[in-house]
């Protein structure tokens, strides 16, 4: 099952697709690796030691003693998840441990209708920190396939994790996302999520608890939807605990599918400060977004705020790089760009070089 | 340099602009004076090809070509540059990208944001949580990378600082006056015709041109005399 590299465990004619997904095949600036096609886990490497990346099922053979982590976030939560995983990564990096470059992850879907259903625990134990990267996304072979995707993250004491999901898929895939991360004292959650091609069906909400003091957690999404497709993704925070903070931000482009924008934002407790916003522009007369913000809290010392705006682009703007010597279409083209900027994620600047790249190159395809 | 023969503009349906009738040679700094709400940046924006205003009747002539037949990419391409007295923020669009648009040379660019002290602006989005006066210099920034030959300046001194005023209003004489390049400037004020060359001054009111002379000299009538004596003065003429 482990070959030495990973670009063996990826078909030729993947490579670009599997590439597109921000998994860098040659591992050159990683830290670590894996790689799950249909149900076949075929790559799994870590280049530190404080860092275990394995299967999930495998993992929990070797360390029974991370076996109640399986589904301990959803039964914390009192909701159900399906059991009939199969495969999906264990990344564990232990105490104190700060990986600088990011581990890479990527669950690939080959065969026609086939039903990918993974489980990921991902640990971050006390103190650590680790970029994470996961890309998703589908050969031209797999027509009709459909991938559900079970994360749970454990955040223990001060430690940081930046989380990055980018959607590759095409038109025929239905996605369902399940994820829900638990935050211990003082740590960091940045969860940032970036979806430009085509698909037929994503529904995601994932959700962060805030259960420990002073944790704070952020959802940024840069949304592109195409003909056909829809995507109904939201993000929720619980600031269960006193000190947290967390903050929703999402720019989503209707070039004619539907889009769903919704955000949570709860809070439990006092002294907590929470703020979402979503931006929308529709290009197609046929595109539609909604925009679903909800605020909840019984308490009085709290900051929760929300700011949401959709329309087409402003003729002002247009005219405005116009005058600065852009072609009508160009201008366009600049500030669609500009609107699904990658400064918004909270990248490490290799990340955000990388997928400033995925990104400019997908949105000139696609515009 | 520029002939603006019987130009008047509507906007919404409304005549904001009557017969114009002007003439800026190349070299030429014009300066325009009017009350709030007269037709100034209606000119000026007619004049770039901004949409929203009907052009009912007049030519304007710019290098020998009819303005009006061309778009505003096709305006700017000819030698047009404007100021914005608003510009608009863009979100994600950085100045620094702008300026790469409209100049090739990156030492010109970093020499000029130093002299504008705009270096640290270069990363940000455009006018996003710029102050009034960073705005200004912005837009000035843009217009000298541009190389215009014909400058529109829509109140470039407002919401600025003296210093700053000093700052932008030594740059723009220095461009200027370089390359024998026009303008067409609107103040309030009157502070930036302190850095400026500028020998020829008039003042729009209710949409017509009402006098046409020496613009320090106008600008200290109007402070005096107020708009209306413009009017009587245009009279007695």
């Amino acid at each position: 099952m482990k070959e030495n590299k990973l670009n063996q465990q990826v078909n030729s004619e993947d490579t670009e697709i599997v590439t597109s997904s921000g998994m860098d095949l040659g591992e050159k600036e990683r830290a670590g690796s894996f790689f799950q096609q249909d149900n076949e886990i075929r790559f799994t490497r870590s280049l530190l030691n404080g860092v275990d990346i394995l299967g999930t099922q495998e993992a929990l053979k070797q360390y029974p003693e991370f076996r109640e982590y399986l589904g301990k976030n959803f039964r914390l939560l009192g909701k159900a998840y399906p059991q009939d995983t199969e495969g999906g990564y264990f990344i564990r990096v232990k105490k104190g441990q700060t990986v600088a470059l990011p581990v890479q992850t990527c669950l690939f879907l080959k065969a026609r209708g086939f039903n990918q259903k993974v489980h990921n625990l991902i640990i971050v134990e006390e103190g650590a920190k680790v970029y994470l990267i996961t890309g998703c996304s589908a050969s031209k072979a797999a027509h009709e396939a459909f991938h559900l995707g079970i994360s749970e993250f454990f955040l223990q004491k001060n430690s940081y994790l930046n989380f990055t999901m980018i959607h590759s898929w095409k038109e025929d895939i239905s996605v369902k996302p399940m994820s829900i991360a638990v935050l211990d004292e003082g740590a960091t959650f940045i969860s940032n999520y970036v979806c430009l091609k085509p698909v037929k069906e994503i529904v995601m909400y994932p959700t962060a608890i805030l259960r420990g003091q002073g944790a704070r957690a952020s959802f940024n999404s840069l949304i592109l939807s195409h003909p056909g497709s829809l995507q109904d993704i939201g993000s929720r925070v619980v600031c269960q605990a006193e000190n947290t903070q967390a903050e929703i931000i999402s720019r989503a482009v209707s070039l004619g599918g539907k889009i769903i924008a919704r955000g949570h934002l709860k809070a439990e407790n006092k002294n907590t400060k929470a703020h979402l916003e979503c931006h929308g522009l529709i290009l197609s007369e046929k595109g539609c977004i909604s925009a679903i913000p909800e605020l909840e809290t019984d308490y009085r010392d709290v900051d929760l705020s929300h700011e949401a705006a959709i329309g087409k682009i402003r003729k002002e703007e247009i005219d405005y790089l116009c005058a600065r010597g852009f072609s009508e279409e160009q201008a366009q083209s600049v500030i669609i760009r500009g609107f699904m900027d990658v400064d918004i994620l909270g990248l490490p600047e290799l990340l955000r070089k990388e997928i400033d790249e995925l990104e400019q190159k997908t949105l000139k395809g696609s515009l | 340099m520029i002939k603006i023969k019987n130009l008047s503009v509507e906007v919404s349906g409304r005549t904001i602009l009557k017969d114009i009738q002007l003439d800026i040679p190349k070299g030429q700094i014009l300066v325009l004076f009017g009350p709030n709400g007269s037709g100034k940046t209606t000119l000026i924006r007619s004049i770039m090809g901004f949409s929203g205003y009907q052009i009912h009747r007049g030519e304007v002539l710019f290098k020998g070509k009819n303005l009006l037949a061309l778009s505003l990419e096709e305006r700017v391409r000819l030698g047009l540059g404007i100021m914005y007295q608003h510009p608009p923020k863009i979100r994600g669009v950085k100045l620094h990208q702008i300026a790469r648009h409209l100049c090739k040379d990156e030492n010109k660019i970093r020499e000029l944001a130093e002299r504008l002290d705009l270096k640290d602006h270069l990363d940000r989005d455009i006018n996003l949580d710029f102050s009034g006066g960073e705005m200004k210099r912005s837009e000035l920034f843009q217009l000298i990378l541009q190389d215009a030959d014909f400058l529109l300046l829509d109140e470039p001194e407002s919401g600025v600082d003296l210093e700053n005023i000093s700052l932008m209003g030594k740059a723009l004489n220095d461009f200027l006056g370089q390359k024998e390049k026009s303008a067409l400037i609107i103040t309030h004020t009157g502070h930036i015709l302190d850095y400026l060359k500028a020998e020829r001054g008039c003042v729009l009111m209710d949409g017509k041109l009402w006098c046409m002379g020496d613009p320090k000299e106008i600008f200290q009538n109007i402070r005096t005399l107020g708009y209306e004596h413009c009017k009587v003065c245009h009279e007695r003429k």
